[in-house]
C-alpha cells in the first residue's frame, strides 16, 4: 500500500512535539476565529499568513499551523451559530436554521456536541478521501498541457462566479478585476512593465497578501463601523455540557449522508463550504419523514449541514492541492500561503515534495483529533471568548491586520494600498460584487496568462489549440454549465429563512 | 439602481484606461506569438461588457451611509491612512494604541473605556509580536531606524 507508506512518512515528520504544539495553537486560533462573527476562516488564515512568515516557520510548520486554523474556523463557525444565531463564519449559515431553535430549547448542550462530533465525522473522512484521491487526481494532472490549465482557470472562474453571487455579470467583473490587477508588475517573458505608470513599488506587482488582507479583513472594519456592532447580541446560556449518545447515534446516518454531499461539493471548483452546508442540510430535510420538524431544532438539522461544510472543508483541498486551482475563498487563501511559501502546487507536489503533502495530510489527521477534545469537552472555553466585546476585538483584530502586513514588507505603500483594498471590499460589499473572484484572479492570473501564450506557442499562433483536446473540451463544457446553469437553479434552490432572534439583541 | 450604473460607467473608464495603457507595454523583439498585450486587451474587455450589463440591468439600490455615518466612515479611512503612515517614524505602540483607540470609540462612544483599549492594544500586541512571536518590531521612535 502505497498511499500507507507516505502516510506513515507524513506521521514521522509531522509527529514531532513541535508540530503537534503548532496544531495545537492552530486549532485553538482556529476555532476563536471561527466562533467569532465577522472574522472567518479565510479572512482569519489571510491575517494569519504574513504573520507566521515573518516568524520564520518553515514551510512545512506554516502550513501545519495554518491548515490547522483553516480546520478550527470550520469546526468553530457552528458555536456562535448554534448560541447567538450568528453564523461565525458564511458556511455556518445553515447551523443556525436549526441550532438554534435547539439551544432555545434548552439543548444549547446536545446541539454543540452533535455538532461537533458532526465536524469530525465530516472532517475526518473527508481527509481520508483526500488521502486516496489526490494522488489519482495527481495522475490526471499530468495528462494537462497549457490549454487545459488554461480552460481549467477557466472553470474556476466560471463556476466560481455562477454559484457563489446573485449576479454573474458582476462575478465576471470581479474576476476580471481581479486579474487586471495581477498584470501590473514586470512581465515575465518579455520583461517589460506593465501598468507600473513609473512607480517604483509596482515594478514587483502587487502582493496578493496586502490585497487580501485589506479585501478581507480591513473592509471588515468599515462594514463593522457603519453597522455599528449590532451583530454583538447575548445569546443562549449554556449549561454544563453533557453528552446524550442516544440522541448522536440517532444522527448518525444525517452525518454520513452531509459528509458524502459536502465532500463532492468541496471537490467541484468554485462551489466549496457553503455550498456543501447547503446541499447537505435540504438533502437531509427533503429525504426526513418529519420534514415539519426542521427548522424548529431537529438535531439532524444541525448534524447534516455541519458534518457537510467540514467534509467540503477537506474536499476543496484536494483542486487546490493536485491542480493549484482553489474552490473556494479560504482555499484561495490557502493557496496565498502555498505560493508564499514558495510551494506550487500541482501533480508535480506530488512526486517531487511528497514530504509535503503528507505531512499535510497527517497533521490534518491528527488537528482533527485536536478539534474534537477542544470543540466537545471544552467548548466552553470558547463560549467564554464569544463575550469579548467588540469595541476591544474589532480594533484589535485591524491592528493585527496592519502588524502582519507591516512585518512582511515593511512598507509603508503597501500597508496604504491595503486600506485602498479595504475601501474596495467595502464598496463591493454594497454593489453585491463578490469579491472572493477578485482574490483568484490576483492569484491566477499571472499563472493563467502564461499558459494561454504557452499554448500559442506550441500552437503558433492557432487559437483553436484551446479546445483541442478532450479534456479541455469537457472543461470549457463544465465552464459554461457552471456559469450559467445557477441562473436557472436560482429560484429552486431558495435558501429558508433564518430563525428570528427574539430574545433581546441587547442594544451595544 | 443608481449606484450599480455609476459603477457601471466608471469601470468602463477604466477598462478604457486600462487599454490604453496596455497599448503602450513595449514588446521585445524575443516575444511570444501572443505579447504582453493581449491578455489585458481580453481582461479590459470582460470588463467592458460586464460593465455595460451593469448600467443596462442594475441590481435593486442598497442602502449608503448617510450624513453623520458617512463622517464616521471618513473618519475610519483616514485613521487607518494615518496609521500606514506613522507607523515607521513613530514606532509601533504609539500609533497604535492611537489608532485602536479612536476604532474603539468609533464602534462604541465611550471614551474611557475606548482610551484604556487603545493603550492596552498597543501595549499588549506589542509584547506579543515583539516578544512572544519575535516579529522586528520597534516600540517608540528613537529616530527613523533603530
Amino acid at each position: 500500500m502505497d498511499t500507507l507508506a507516505n502516510l506513515a512518512m507524513g506521521f514521522g515528520i509531522a509527529l514531532t512535539p513541535y508540530t503537534v504544539l503548532l496544531a495545537l495553537i492552530g486549532c485553538f486560533v482556529g476555532t476563536i476565529i471561527g466562533a467569532l462573527p465577522g472574522l472567518g476562516p479565510s479572512n482569519g488564515v489571510a491575517l494569519l499568513i504574513p504573520i507566521s512568515f515573518s516568524m520564520g516557520l518553515d514551510a512545512i510548520s506554516a502550513l501545519v499551523l495554518l491548515t490547522s486554523v483553516y480546520y478550527g474556523a470550520m469546526y468553530g463557525g457552528r458555536i456562535s451559530s448554534i448560541l447567538l444565531n450568528i453564523p461565525g463564519d458564511e458556511p455556518a449559515m445553515m447551523t443556525t436554521l436549526d441550532g438554534y431553535p435547539m439551544a432555545k430549547q434548552g439543548f444549547a448542550s446536545d446541539a454543540l456536541v452533535i455538532s461537533g462530533v458532526a465536524s469530525f465525522v465530516g472532517a475526518f473522512l473527508a481527509t481520508v478521501g483526500l488521502m486516496f484521491l489526490s494522488p489519482l487526481l495527481a495522475q490526471v494532472a499530468f495528462k494537462f498541457g497549457p490549454a487545459e490549465y488554461f480552460a481549467l482557470y477557466m472553470l474556476a472562474f466560471c463556476t466560481l462566479g455562477g454559484i457563489g453571487s446573485n449576479n454573474q455579470a458582476k462575478a465576471a467583473m470581479a474576476a476580471a478585476i481581479g486579474l487586471g490587477i495581477s498584470m501590473i508588475g514586470l512581465d515575465k517573458t518579455t520583461g517589460m512593465p506593465r501598468f507600473t505608470f513609473g512607480e517604483m513599488h509596482l515594478m514587483d506587482g502587487i502582493d496578493f497578501l496586502v490585497a487580501i488582507v485589506g479585501l478581507f479583513a480591513v473592509a471588515e472594519v468599515f462594514h463593522f463601523i457603519e453597522s455599528h456592532g449590532k451583530d454583538s447580541a447575548i445569546g443562549v446560556k449554556l449549561g454544563r455540557i453533557t453528552i446524550n449518545w442516544a440522541k448522536m447515534w440517532s444522527t448518525r446516518w444525517a452525518m454520513l449522508r452531509g459528509t458524502g454531499i459536502g465532500f463532492v461539493a468541496g471537490i467541484l471548483p468554485g462551489a466549496g463550504a457553503s455550498l456543501g452546508s447547503f446541499l447537505a442540510y435540504m438533502t437531509e430535510k427533503s429525504v426526513a419523514r418529519d420534514k415539519d420538524s426542521f427548522g424548529k431544532g431537529n438535531p439532524r438539522g444541525v448534524a447534516a449541514p455541519e458534518a457537510g461544510n467540514n467534509a467540503a472543508a477537506g474536499g476543496a483541498l484536494i483542486p487546490m492541492l493536485t491542480l493549484g486551482v482553489p474552490g473556494s475563498g479560504t482555499t484561495a487563501v490557502l493557496l496565498a500561503l502555498l505560493l508564499t511559501l514558495n510551494i506550487t502546487p500541482g501533480p508535480l507536489l506530488f512526486t517531487e515534495k511528497p514530504e509535503v503533502v503528507w505531512s499535510l495530510i497527517a497533521s490534518l489527521l491528527i488537528a482533527n483529533i485536536m478539534l474534537l477534545i477542544l470543540n466537545v469537552p471544552m467548548v466552553k472555553v470558547f463560549v467564554r471568548i464569544l463575550s469579548v466585546p467588540s469595541w476591544v476585538l474589532l480594533p484589535g483584530v485591524t491592528m493585527v491586520a496592519f502588524v502582519g502586513i507591516f512585518s512582511l514588507t515593511g512598507s509603508s505603500f503597501d500597508m496604504q494600498l491595503m486600506v485602498a483594498f479595504g475601501v474596495m471590499g467595502w464598496l463591493f460589499r454594497k454593489l453585491d460584487i463578490p469579491t472572493v473572484p477578485v482574490i483568484l484572479g490576483i492569484l491566477l492570473g499571472n499563472a493563467m496568462e502564461d499558459n494561454l501564450r504557452r499554448a500559442m506557442v506550441l500552437s503558433d499562433g492557432d487559437w483553436t489549440y484551446l479546445f483541442s483536446s478532450p479534456i479541455s473540451i469537457g472543461l470549457w463544457v463544465a465552464a459554461a454549465l457552471g456559469f450559467v446553469a445557477p441562473i436557472f437553479l436560482r429560484g429552486i434552490l431558495k435558501k429558508p429563512p433564518q430563525p428570528a432572534t427574539d430574545s433581546g439583541t441587547s442594544d451595544a | 439602481m443608481r449606484g450599480d450604473r455609476i459603477f457601471g460607467v466608471v469601470m468602463m473608464i477604466v477598462a478604457l484606461g486600462y487599454i490604453l495603457s496596455a497599448m503602450s507595454i513595449q514588446t521585445s523583439f524575443l516575444s511570444d506569438p501572443v505579447g504582453p498585450r493581449v491578455f489585458p486587451y481580453m481582461v479590459a474587455g470582460v470588463v467592458m461588457v460586464c460593465a455595460l450589463v451593469m448600467v443596462l440591468r442594475p441590481d435593486p439600490e442598497a442602502e449608503w451611509p448617510r450624513g453623520a455615518m458617512i463622517v464616521q466612515l471618513l473618519v475610519a479611512l483616514v485613521v487607518l491612512l494615518g496609521y500606514a503612515m506613522l507607523i515607521r517614524p513613530l514606532g509601533f505602540v504609539i500609533p497604535t494604541a492611537i489608532a485602536a483607540g479612536i476604532l474603539s470609540w468609533q464602534i462604541n462612544p465611550h471614551p474611557l473605556r475606548a482610551a484604556l483599549t487603545g493603550i492596552g492594544l498597543g501595549v499588549g500586541l506589542f509584547v506579543l509580536f515583539k516578544f512572544i512571536l519575535g516579529l522586528g518590531l520597534v516600540g517608540l521612535p528613537r529616530g527613523l531606524f533603530d
